[in-house]
């Protein structure tokens, strides 16, 4: 398994190909990038920051769950940090398995849980304005639900 | 007994919050230090949606408000998480599903 957090290109290519090997029939990369746009607002960067050791072990987690769970032979999870610009990766995850049903499903399953529970923030600059992303609500069993603040 | 406070996103900029220690009785949960933390705030308008929707970490797991805490303990506030890409959808506001 190969999970990290970095602050500069991630290398796609690098990272599939070395995650290869004999017993594999399928490898699954779901390559997550900077769109044009949210909402027919011009994006012109974003601006990922991360609770970067929590994040690490977060998606450590994930990773091996998702091995275990999928049955997959091997998984990588990288997301970057920092400005990034339209077209950019902002997070990848490759998913090596025998079978490809397995390799999507785990796929499918790593980016929806990362993008709910792994800490880090996205700060859109548009041609017009700049705000924090509004985020994934919290599993359930996450969220701390504090009292108060009514007003 | 002190403890370390962090924030993230955009519960950084509303908290005004971004690494600090605090000093706490013993014995005090997450959630006495959440209130202190809306007490302090409160002069500030709190944004209502943001404050109920966050999620607390205690030494870097998530953590429910009645957890207590210890002694140097870290504790992050965190904002609804947006990493990977932006998210489809046409929807405006946060789901909520309360």
């Amino acid at each position: 398994m190969s999970v990290e957090i970095v602050d500069s290109a991630i290398d796609q290519q690098a990272i599939v190909a070395g995650i290869k090997a004999g017993g594999d029939g399928a490898v699954c990369v779901f390559d997550g990038i900077v769109r044009d746009n949210t909402r027919g607002r011009k994006t012109v960067h974003l601006d990922y920051e991360a609770y970067r050791e929590m994040a690490l072990e977060q998606m450590t987690r994930l990773a091996a769950e998702a091995v275990e769970k999928y049955a997959v032979r091997d998984v990588a999870v990288v997301h970057r940090l920092g400005r990034l610009y339209v077209g950019e990766t902002s997070v990848l995850i490759v998913v090596a398995s025998a079978h490809r049903a397995a390799a999507f499903d785990a796929c499918r399953w790593l980016i929806d849980t990362l993008k709910k529970t792994v800490p880090i923030w996205k700060r859109e600059t548009f041609a017009d304005g700049v705000v924090w992303a509004d985020g994934e609500p919290f599993p359930e069993h996450l969220a701390a639900r504090p009292q108060g603040a009514q007003g | 007994m002190r403890v370390k406070l962090l924030s993230f996103g955009v519960l950084k900029d509303l908290l005004r919050v971004g690494t600090e220690e605090i000093e706490v009785p013993a014995g005090s949960t997450v959630a006495d230090v959440l209130q202190i933390v809306e007490q302090r705030t409160s002069n500030h308008r709190m944004n209502h949606e943001v404050w109920h929707s966050l999620a607390v970490a205690v030494n870097r797991e998530y953590s429910s408000v009645g957890v207590v805490l210890r002694d140097g303990d870290e504790i992050a506030l965190l904002p609804p998480v947006s990493g990977g890409a932006i998210k489809d959808g046409a929807a405006c506001g946060r789901n909520h599903e309360r």
